[in-house]
């Protein structure tokens, strides 16, 4: 990973700066950080919370002449995502731009502020039998700006898509102070370059989200979900494939499974009632050698357990090919054997899934990772740490290869934000 | 063009390399037939690497270029620029991979749109972008126009169906965008690419989601008495929670010419609604019974539930023929694909009708109903003196009247040439300088059909804001990565 070189040339103090923003959002909203505001053990001198979009141009543009380098925040769920920054003095929190500013539920759209907690979002959209058809990982805590950031998607995938099939509109903050629209309030719509795609898991390193605006689908009228369990890892993933090439139309199909479990696969229907039952109906036909089980917790966010206990294990991401999941398994199953890994995961049919891989020594998680990711990259995939021990970071890069495309990316990256003030280092190929 | 250049390029593609002007002519312009230039010469090569040898000519030589698929685009994207050159993708037409396990094909940019769905159908699968011209126009124009088809409402735009691409930028460089897979780490580069009409680079390769066909399909037809009528229901049936595949709507002028053309046996009415429910049998017996009580609540006096595929054929051969159909019914016509937000349907029909009638001129309109992309088609005859003018004019003012109720100019057409004036009033000035700084990071020379789009080129160089260029970049020290 090659590290840019950035000319600084501040032209302001940090002392002046500092008072500038001071003087932008008010003294109450700019604070010394504490210890753990600390990215990755970058530990930076303020946490600056403006209230407005002016409010976080007018900060931007003072970051940027005083050469701060601005790691954005949401709620903080995620800033260990990432590789570590290579600086940031400015924590920009979007806590308070918390509001939800329009819900044309006629036209089934919603326009809201980056910050917005995503649970009490959907709260808002269901009073009139909406939602945002995507069910990221802790909602409860997540704003939107950081689920957009790093492109967060959960089951609810294997009907609706991810996240770039509901961003209809976007206004992004430039580091020179620019506030950007793209896109719109209208589902369709082709006028421009297609820029809340570029900003959805652009880690917030092209500008800061201020606003989105989603399409909408209707709360289903009624949902099922079965579990289904074998120790057989073929007769799962051709049960799993099976569904995926069947008429059925699940808003859910995964797969959990690990080193010392068996294989349980969940599928949900929603809908008519008519529809859910029959389509039931069928699924269980098709299940003649699985075992009917009841599901074990809200199954839907076992994603999240894969963040529970021993702090030396690694969660990754992996991607490939819905039909690679069984020989991705079997793999770990060897590797699990041979490097005494212990994993865990939660995989969506559609062909992604979170990996939670724990090791006697990190240096060994190191090799398991490695390996893994030059598999699933030589067909095509992919596999990017989320979370992992800090020995771990210092020696492989998070997100593995993005192939030919770094100067591509990185001339994109010069574009938005010319003087890498934002989050530097965090994101793939040195970005 | 000199003859040294165009020896370079006949050394790439040998004979296929056209100059003769009488040859030209047939690439002057695309769909939107109003607006010619003649090109430098039309190239047709057949692999990757000729396309990318094409344009490492231009960028060494400093020739703008412009990609064309089958050149049924209606903005004037694939209209030539001048002193430039066509790369004609035509040759590209091989379906390269079939995935049923994952769902995938793999096409060059040449592929048909309707060739897909006739390459998978056996297995029981189907491309589900359908543009009305899908049985002419290309995948390589449809991921730059982004384009939609009747059944986007339920099933997405190109963009959601397309997962990869092969693309040679505009310096003659070959880079993948995507993957086979999805989610691939880094910035989501097919996202911007997909509808960019043809100003980021030639997509050489395209990976396409293909998806597999519905348990059953019902389409139903309703006539009500005029068009606020009809847009009623569609709101009554979205508030009711359905997603249908499809709901497109026609006027009576439509109706008119569709039934000229094609003799669907459309009910003649003020207000045609045609709505498509797909998916697992039992949901969509009860969902048809669900719509058809709403088309009667709002005011419908026939529905017609079509009773076999040859009938439903029928019906969207109709709708898919209708902006062909308005030459049976005037001599010229434009085709205008402004979007507004659903509720504002009954609004801006009535001031359409409004300004067709103060501009004397007629209006048909025929539409995607359901996402409320409008195709009001402005009727008029060259032969009158001053009626070309007053026809753009209308088809200009119905745009204004879709930025003014929060919507946009295009919902599937694209910019291009015809619109590039509209989006000064659609987007503030930094919207815009934004979107043109993705432009520069893809295209610094602005060499990949330039002069589209936007209203005006933008010099790559020029900084914006208040930041100057560090001393030592303008010395060549120091470089941003
Ligand atoms: C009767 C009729 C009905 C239509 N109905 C619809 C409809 O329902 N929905 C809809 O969305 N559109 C519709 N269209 C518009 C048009 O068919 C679409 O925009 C289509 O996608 C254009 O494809 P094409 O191959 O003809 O592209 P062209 O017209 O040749 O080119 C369109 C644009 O794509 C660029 N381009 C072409 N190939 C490439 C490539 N390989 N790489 C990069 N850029 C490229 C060109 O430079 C140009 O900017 C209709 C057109 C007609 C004439």
């Amino acid at each position: 990973m090659s590290t840019p070189l950035s000319p600084r040339s501040a032209t302001v103090s940090i002392e002046t700066a500092w008072d500038e923003v001071r003087s932008i959002v008010g003294a109450e909203h700019i604070v010394p950080a504490k210890p753990q505001d600390a990215v990755d053990g970058i530990g930076p001198q303020m946490v600056v919370e403006p209230a407005s979009q002016q409010e976080v141009a007018a900060v931007l543009k003072t970051a940027a002449v005083a050469d701060l380098r601005v790691l954005p925040r949401g709620a903080g769920t995620k800033m260990e995502w990432g590789n570590p920054p290579r600086a940031g003095e400015l924590i920009l929190s979007t806590r308070r731009l918390n509001r939800v500013l329009e819900h044309a539920y006629g036209d089934m759209t919603a326009t809201v502020e980056a910050g917005c907690n995503f649970q009490q979002v959907q709260d808002t959209l269901s009073a009139h039998g909406q939602r945002i058809a995507l069910d990221p990982l802790w909602p409860d805590n997540a704003t939107v700006g950081g689920v957009l950031a790093v492109n967060e998607s959960g089951p609810l995938r294997a009907r609706f898509g991810s996240l770039r099939d509901l961003i209809i509109g976007i206004t992004l903050v430039l580091p020179d102070g620019t506030v950007a629209k793209s896109g719109g309030k209208v589902v369709k719509n082709v006028a421009g370059y297609d820029l809340p795609k570029l900003a959805t898991g652009s880690l917030g390193t092209l500008g800061i989200i201020t606003q989105a605006i989603f399409r909408l689908h209707p709360t289903p009228r009624e949902s099922r979900t079965l579990t289904f369990s074998t120790a057989n890892m073929t007769a799962a993933s051709q049960f799993i494939l099976a569904i995926q090439s069947s008429k059925l139309v699940p808003t859910g199909v995964q797969l959990r499974t690990g080193s010392s479990t068996s294989c349980e696969i969940d599928v949900r229907f929603e809908g008519t009632c008519a529809g859910c039952d029959c389509q039931t109906d069928q699924l269980l036909q098709m299940a003649s050698g699985m075992t009917r089980i009841d599901p074990p917790g809200d199954i839907w966010k076992a994603r999240e357990t894969l963040w529970n206990g021993n702090s030396s294990a690694a969660v990754c991401k992996f991607t490939l090919l819905p039909t690679e999941l069984q020989s991705f398994v079997e793999r770990l199953t060897v590797m699990s054997v041979q490097k005494q890994t212990a994993w865990q995961l939660v995989s969506q049919a559609v062909g992604l899934g979170l990996l939670r891989l724990e090791t006697p020594q990190p240096d060994s998680l190191t090799d398991v990772i490695q390996a893994l990711r030059s598999v699933l990259e030589s067909r095509g995939g992919s596999l990017s740490i989320l979370s992992c021990p800090a020995e771990v970071k210092s020696k492989l890069d998070v997100w593995g290869s993005a192939g030919d495309a770094p100067p591509l990316m990185r001339s994109i990256k010069a574009q938005f934000d010319p003087r890498g003030i934002l989050n530097p280092g965090r994101f793939i190929a040195g970005i | 063009m000199e003859a040294r250049i165009i020896d370079r390029f006949r050394a790439v593609v040998g004979k296929r390399l056209i100059t003769e002007v009488a040859q030209l002519r047939t690439y002057e312009c695309d769909g939107l037939t109003n607006f010619r230039v003649l090109p430098q010469a039309v190239l047709l090569p057949e692999t990757s690497a000729e396309v990318q040898a094409i344009v490492q000519i231009c960028n060494q030589e400093k020739i703008p270029f412009v990609a064309r698929g089958s050149g049924t685009g209606l903005s004037g994207g694939a209209l030539p620029v001048d002193q430039g050159i066509v790369i004609s993708l035509a040759r590209m037409n091989h379906i390269l991979e079939v995935d049923f396990g994952n769902a995938r094909v793999v096409v060059e940019p040449g592929v048909i749109n309707a060739e897909v769905t006739l390459r998978v159908a056996p297995e029981g699968f189907f491309y589900a972008p359908d543009p009305s011209s899908q049985s002419v126009c290309s995948i390589g124009g449809n991921v730059a126009e982004n384009s939609g088809g009747a059944h986007c409402l339920k099933y997405g735009f190109t963009t959601t169906h397309v997962l990869g691409l092969e693309v040679v930028l505009p310096d003659g460089s070959l880079v993948h965008l995507g993957s086979t897979a999805v989610d691939r780490p880094g910035y989501d580069l097919p996202g911007v690419f997909v509808g960019s009409e043809g100003t980021l680079g030639i997509a050489t390769k395209v990976v396409l989601r293909i998806v597999k066909k519905p348990e059953v399909i019902k389409t139903l037809l309703a006539a009500f008495n005029s068009t606020n009528e009809a847009g009623a229901a569609v709101s009554e049936i979205i508030a009711a929670g359905m997603l249908p595949a499809a709901i497109e709507m026609m006027d009576n002028l439509a109706i008119q010419a569709a039934e000229a053309a094609v003799h669907a046996g459309y009910p003649d009415c003020g207000g045609l609604l045609l709505v498509e429910l797909d998916g697992p049998s039992a949901e969509v017996e009860e969902l048809t019974k669900n719509v058809d009580a709403i088309c009667t609540q709002c005011g419908a006096w026939e529905i017609r539930v079509a009773q076999s595929e040859a009938e439903r054929a029928v019906i969207w051969k109709g709708r898919k023929a209708a902006f062909a159909a308005m030459g049976r019914i005037s001599p010229n016509y434009i085709v205008q694909d402004g979007v507004i937000p659903r509720t504002a349907l009954p609004k801006v029909l009535s001031e359409i009708e409004r300004m067709s009638r103060a501009e004397g001129l007629r209006v048909a309109n025929v539409f995607h109903a359901g996402d409320g992309n409008l195709h009001p088609l402005v009727l008029y005859d060259r032969a009158i003196a001053g009626q070309e003018e007053r026809a753009f004019r209308l088809s200009i003012d119905i745009l204004r009247l879709c930025i003014q109720c929060g919507g946009s100019i295009t919902g599937e057409h694209g910019v291009g040439e015809e619109k590039k004036m509209m989006m000064s009033e659609m987007f503030a000035e930094p919207d815009l300088e934004t979107m043109q700084l993705v432009r520069c990071a893809f295209d610094p020379g602005q060499l990949s059909n330039p002069g589209k789009v936007f209203p005006r080129l933008r010099l790559c160089a020029e900084k914006t804001g208040p930041y100057q260029p560090h001393p030592l970049e303008v010395a060549g020290v120091a470089q941003f990565f």
